[in-house]
């Protein structure tokens, strides 16, 4: 075990896999002699040389496109998508052809690979480096999304993406980067995707989460302890597929729901979770879905400390259904 | 050629009278022959589908008719353990390099034979065996950089496959043939671009699509050579492909070879291209009809006659009516391949869909498939 940041988990991670498997590769704008404009691939060239970790053209397109390529002709690719706000050049590549390449093919064809990029705000980042862009791939059959909240957890799914049959986005909380460290098992291992993960074991509210609002809720959740409410946190992890049933557990246990996320509202991943609870649980409900999200603009500058869920807004959510 | 430079005179090798100026295509008697054969079985194929098509038995098709020489004269460089990373429109390169002309036409039909379950319109076909002729998709250009991938991969194991990408004269307006010819200029990577101007992108012709001097113009701007063939002359295809082929095994990197050809029919069986073209302009082309040419060249070889042709091209005509045949008695694809292959492992969101789906046949009886024309 060792205390690392999320990001050196990432790092961790990505040498662990391209130790075990020499058919793992690391590519993208900047990862080779910079090591990534967040160092998440910082001593990956040196180590594995410039064949297995190099920099390429900037163009989305075109990394996502190689990627799928390789990853059909026997390479796992892992490349990096620098913002996620600069993913949509790849859209087509991602939503067109990786996510449908399996099915399109009766099985013939897959793209075994990861695309991993930094989402969300809280760094100051503006429109186009805090978007969390979730819900357009969680909207691809194919696709598999993934979002790790912890050094332990970004490190085991990393792995475990990497060594999925299929497509999987890799959306790395960039405002948790550095601000969170926890103990890593310094070998190998995975966590397994498509699992939901109990950050805080309550009996009166069930606050789902993912991502960078784990930590927002969990400290949420601590305060309204002392008020007498407690709350059961759960952090999704992989929001493609996700663990349907256990999010139907999990609201039926306390029959008070939040939902909390920082991507805009409409459409996103807090009302599909409300419509999943409301169609397989309905009756267990004590109080309407609260929902703590983003606002349906487009991403602040100055003011995102505004627009991104806090813990007052989680906490008002949670009082609002605990009282109700 | 050697340098990264744009060769715009369009590259012949037979002449109007069959002759070949002492050209070495390097294909057996046998080979040439087979040749022929493949372009009239694409031939008896598109006339065959039409006919499917206007009589509601299939939804769709997409003509090949003037571009068959562009097939497979590419076809006829490449080796099974090639890559084809193709275009909607490249029929002849799959059935040259040996897929069996009935695995077609469960594709055309979408039966339950078919390789991609029905999942797909007609055309777009996806064969792993004998050759990787991988699965095609609809959005234009996407397949360009997939292709440099694959063949990044190849060489990465230190193989000397090949990969060569197909794709039309308005697929060199896309996204994916600048980033494809990019990343394969910089990695050098062993791949050979096929653009198939074929003078049309449904409506739009070539003339409105670049303002470049040729499309094998554009390689020079990212450090690969680019050489203009005529597409209808199926020894030049062959002659410009199989020096882009040498280039890449030997490690000398990517070509874009422009082939100059005609789309003579329309875009698909959903198109009416009298709507837009010119008919001065497709008499013009139906008169220097690929087959035509090749059968000329053939003849002063002493390979053909016009009985051996026509006795061929009844053959053709047998074997795809006998695939047709066949495919359409061919079961519907199964309804649980609604949910599999989505993921290597079915989720439970979608063994939960797929029980619901099955319930609902039971209670309230099957799904009826509507009537709806593809306008496209």
């Amino acid at each position: 075990m060792t205390n690392l940041t999320l990001l050196q988990a990432v790092t961790d991670g990505l040498r662990t896999a391209m130790r075990a498997d020499p058919s793992v590769l690391v590519f993208g704008e900047d990862v080779g002699r910079k090591g990534g404009v967040f160092l998440a691939t910082e001593g990956l060239q040196a180590e594995f040389g410039p064949e297995r970790c190099f920099d390429t053209p900037l163009s989305e397109d075109g990394i996502v496109g190689t990627a799928i390529g390789m990853a059909m002709n026997g390479l796992r690719p892992v490349a990096e998508i620098q913002f996620q706000d600069f993913i949509f050049p790849a859209f087509d590549q991602l939503v067109s052809e990786a996510a449908k390449l399996r099915y399109r093919s009766g099985g013939q064809y897959s793209a075994p690979l990861v695309i991993r990029t930094p989402y969300g705000g809280g760094i100051r980042g503006g429109l186009y480096h805090s978007q969390s862009g979730e819900a357009y791939f969680c909207h691809t059959p194919g696709l598999k999304v993934v979002v790790p909240s912890t050094p332990h957890d970004a490190k085991g799914l990393l792995l475990a993406a990497i060594r999925d049959p299929d497509p999987v986005v890799f959306l790395e909380p960039k405002a948790l980067y550095r601000t969170v460290k926890g103990e890593v098992p310094a070998g190998d291992y995975t966590v397994p995707l498509s699992t939901l993960r109990e950050v805080r074991a309550g009996g009166d509210v069930t606050v789902f989460c993912y991502g960078a609002m784990v930590p927002v809720c969990a400290a949420a959740a601590e305060t309204a302890a002392t008020a007498g409410t407690e709350c059961r946190v759960i952090d999704l992890r992989t929001l493609l597929p996700l663990d349907e049933e256990g999010v139907v557990e999990a609201a039926k246990r306390t029959g008070r729901v939040v939902i909390v996320h920082e991507a805009p509202r409409f459409g996103g991943l807090a009302g599909e979770i409300s419509a999943i609870i409301a169609e397989n649980a309905i009756e267990y409900l004590e109080a309407p879905i609260k929902r703590v999200t983003g606002f349906d603009t487009p991403f602040p500058n100055t003011l995102e400390h505004h627009y991104l869920p806090d813990e007052r807004r989680v906490l008002d959510a949670i009082e609002l259904v605990a009282g109700y | 050629m050697t340098g990264k430079e744009a060769i715009e005179e369009p590259l012949t090798v037979i002449a109007p009278d069959g002759g070949v100026n002492g050209h070495d295509p390097g294909l057996s008697p046998e080979e040439l022959r087979r040749c022929y054969r493949t372009m009239l079985t694409v031939r008896a194929f598109d006339e065959t589908c039409l006919k499917l098509q206007r009589s509601g038995r299939i939804g769709f098709s997409i003509p090949n008719e003037g571009v068959e020489a562009t097939q497979v004269g590419a076809a006829s460089a490449l080796r099974r353990t090639d890559w084809v990373f193709p275009s909607y429109r490249d029929f002849g390169i799959a059935l040259h390099l040996g897929v069996p002309l009935v695995e077609m036409m469960h594709n055309m039909f979408g039966n339950g034979l078919d390789n991609a379950r029905g999942r797909q319109m007609s055309v777009h076909f996806t064969f792993l065996d004998p050759v990787h002729f991988v699965s095609i998709s609809s959005p234009i250009g996407t397949q360009i950089p997939q292709a440099v991938g694959a063949a990044f991969a190849a060489r990465s194991r230190g193989e000397d496959t090949v990969v060569l990408t197909s794709f039309g004269d308005g697929g060199t307006s896309s996204l994916g043939f600048h980033s494809g010819l990019n990343f394969a200029g910089v990695w050098k990577a062993p791949v050979i671009f096929l653009c198939q101007n074929n003078g049309w992108a449904i409506s739009c012709p070539a003339s409105e699509q670049t303002a470049s001097t040729s499309y094998a113009a554009k390689a020079v701007a990212y450090g690969l050579p680019g050489v203009v063939v005529d597409g209808n002359d199926l020894l030049a295809v062959r002659a410009a492909v199989v020096e882009a082929v040498e280039r890449a095994r030997a490690g000398g990197g990517p070509t874009l070879v422009e082939v100059r050809t005609y789309r003579m029919g329309g875009h698909s069986t959903s198109d009416d291209p009298r709507r837009y073209v010119p008919a001065e302009e497709l008499a013009r082309w139906r008169a220097r009809d690929p087959l035509a040419r090749f059968e000329k060249f053939l003849a002063a070889q002493g390979l053909w006659t016009p009985g051996e042709g026509e006795a061929m091209r009844a053959e053709a005509r047998r074997d795809v009516a006998q695939a047709a045949r066949l495919a359409e008695r061919a079961v519907s694809p199964a309804l649980e391949t609604l949910f599999t292959d989505v993921y290597a492992e079915v989720p439970a969101h979608l063994r939960a869909q797929g029980r619901y789906l099955f319930d609902l046949a039971a209670r309230r009886g099957d799904a009826v498939a509507g009537g709806g024309e593809f306008p496209l």
